[in-house]
């Protein structure tokens, strides 16, 4: 576990913005040079922390987009519009600036090859972030284990990582997309949100026990994972990290 | 004080209550649902709620049984480790003095458990003197499965993971044993205003 990194206080640290790279219209990664970055596991996050003149500030956490292999830290920040954080990070932040934070945070929704497989991805939206720091482990560390990640959004234009996740495609990592509200003509990917003859088409069968991680908005979320519960996969083999409001 | 951040200012949120806020905490009108796998679902005619461990008198309720016991219905604020508080939450359920009281205790540590598998630990002195309820009722309405129904655990004055959700018993213990959460990287005992998130907080 990433656990023995941080028995002692996780204490704020500040990075080096390095470079910012637009994703989609919506979302940047921050690519960051945290001197004295102790380790992470894949799919754990970090608190971020603002400070203003006055000395308010403002704290939010970001799931880590980068793998543990990789040289910089990298967060991948989806701009909210009644935000308060996401939009400084979105609009303000650039290269030279310098971010507090402190991590690695979450010892649960976090993959290594440990915990084994076949290992079954399923995002929703920017629920792709902690799901895309352990495909990038898997592929630094040449894991055999077999991995499918099945990735939701409205449309192709909100899909982040799209050319990596293209290029990971492979014989031991498959990669499905699936559009709920508009597709390009020819679109040859899924044209539905997440149901069960779609969780049948991509995923392992209950008896195979796949782990799974399924990460994004909780209606999301509540419904990949009911899914696959009365599809007869065990609860305890799934692994959920939900975001966004409810409306209740 | 921490290095200031270019250009951050503008658009922070309105001044809360300093004295209901504790420090890192947002306010915000939705209700997050935070939860580390599926909503677990048990029929209420399988339900009870149980107290055991070090205690005199291992203690049981049926559904029906708990729903008969004293009610209360009470305002609280909740704040989760994830940054977000909710004030003046609506919460009807049943006092864990009264339920306590029932069974006796005689360990001084309590771990909550849930369908599901989850588990957070709490002292018992947290969980008595009017501090904490198992709460089956949300705003008027019968507690939603993804907050926590029929029933959770309600500890409001700590972070909101030791508000176990679907909570079906108590295990009194004589040392404090950490839960789920404890045991993967957060605080053993979770008080907001101290802001003790993390292992080594």
């Amino acid at each position: 576990m990433a656990g023995a990194a941080v028995l002692g206080r996780l204490n704020w640290q500040l990075a080096d913005v390095i470079e910012v790279v637009d994703e989609t219209p919506r979302v940047r990664s921050l690519v960051l040079r945290c001197p004295g970055w102790p380790g992470h596991l894949a799919g754990q996050h970090v608190d971020v922390r603002l400070t203003a003149e006055d000395g308010y500030q403002a704290e939010r956490s970001y799931s880590i987009a980068s793998g543990p292999e990789d040289e910089h830290v990298v967060l991948t920040v989806e701009r909210l519009e009644d935000g308060e954080v996401s939009p400084y990070l979105f609009d303000v932040l650039h290269p030279g600036d310098r971010l507090e934070l402190r991590g690695p945070i979450g010892g649960y929704f976090a993959w290594n090859e440990a915990l084994g497989g076949p290992l079954l991805l399923l995002a929703g939206g920017s629920g792709i972030v902690p799901l895309r720091s352990m495909l990038r482990h898997h592929a630094a560390t040449h894991s055999p284990v077999p991995a499918r990640l099945l990735y939701s959004t409205r449309s192709l234009n909100e899909v982040i990582y799209r050319k990596e996740l293209e290029q990971l495609n492979s014989a031991l990592i498959e990669i499905f997309f699936t559009l709920t509200r508009e597709w390009p003509e020819g679109w040859n990917g899924h044209r539905r949100r997440i149901d069960e003859e779609l969780l049948r088409e991509i995923s392992w069968s209950p008896a195979e026990r796949p782990l799974v991680y399924v990460c994004g908005p909780t209606a999301f979320v509540e419904r990949a994972a009911d899914l696959l519960v009365a599809m007869g996969h065990d609860a305890a083999r799934i692994r959920t990290e939900r975001f966004g409001p409810t409306g209740t | 004080m921490p290095p200031v951040s270019r250009g951050f200012g503008s658009r922070r949120r309105p001044d809360a209550d300093p004295t209901r806020l504790p420090p890192g905490q947002y306010i915000t009108p939705d209700f997050p649902v935070l939860s580390a796998g599926p909503t677990p679902r048990t029929p209420l005619e399988q339900w009870t709620f149980a107290i055991r461990g070090a205690v005199k008198t291992p203690a049981s309720w049926t559904w029906q049984q708990f729903l008969s016991l004293p009610n209360e219905t009470f305002t609280v604020d909740i704040h989760c480790v994830t940054k977000w508080s909710k004030l003046d939450t609506v919460w009807t359920g049943v006092s864990l003095d009264v339920l306590l009281e029932a069974a006796g205790t005689t360990g001084q540590y309590v771990t909550a458990w849930s369908d599901g598998g989850y588990t957070a630990n709490i002292p018992l002195a947290d969980l008595t003197g009017g501090k904490a309820w198992i709460a089956h009722g949300y705003d008027g309405k019968p507690l939603d499965p993804e907050h926590g129904g029929p029933a959770r655990l309600l500890v409001p004055h700590l972070y909101f993971w030791k508000s176990a959700k679907w909570v079906r018993g108590l295990k009194l213990t004589e040392e404090d044993e950490p839960g789920f959460w404890e045991q993967n990287g957060y605080h053993i005992y979770g008080d907001p205003w101290r802001e003790q998130r993390y292992w080594g907080d």
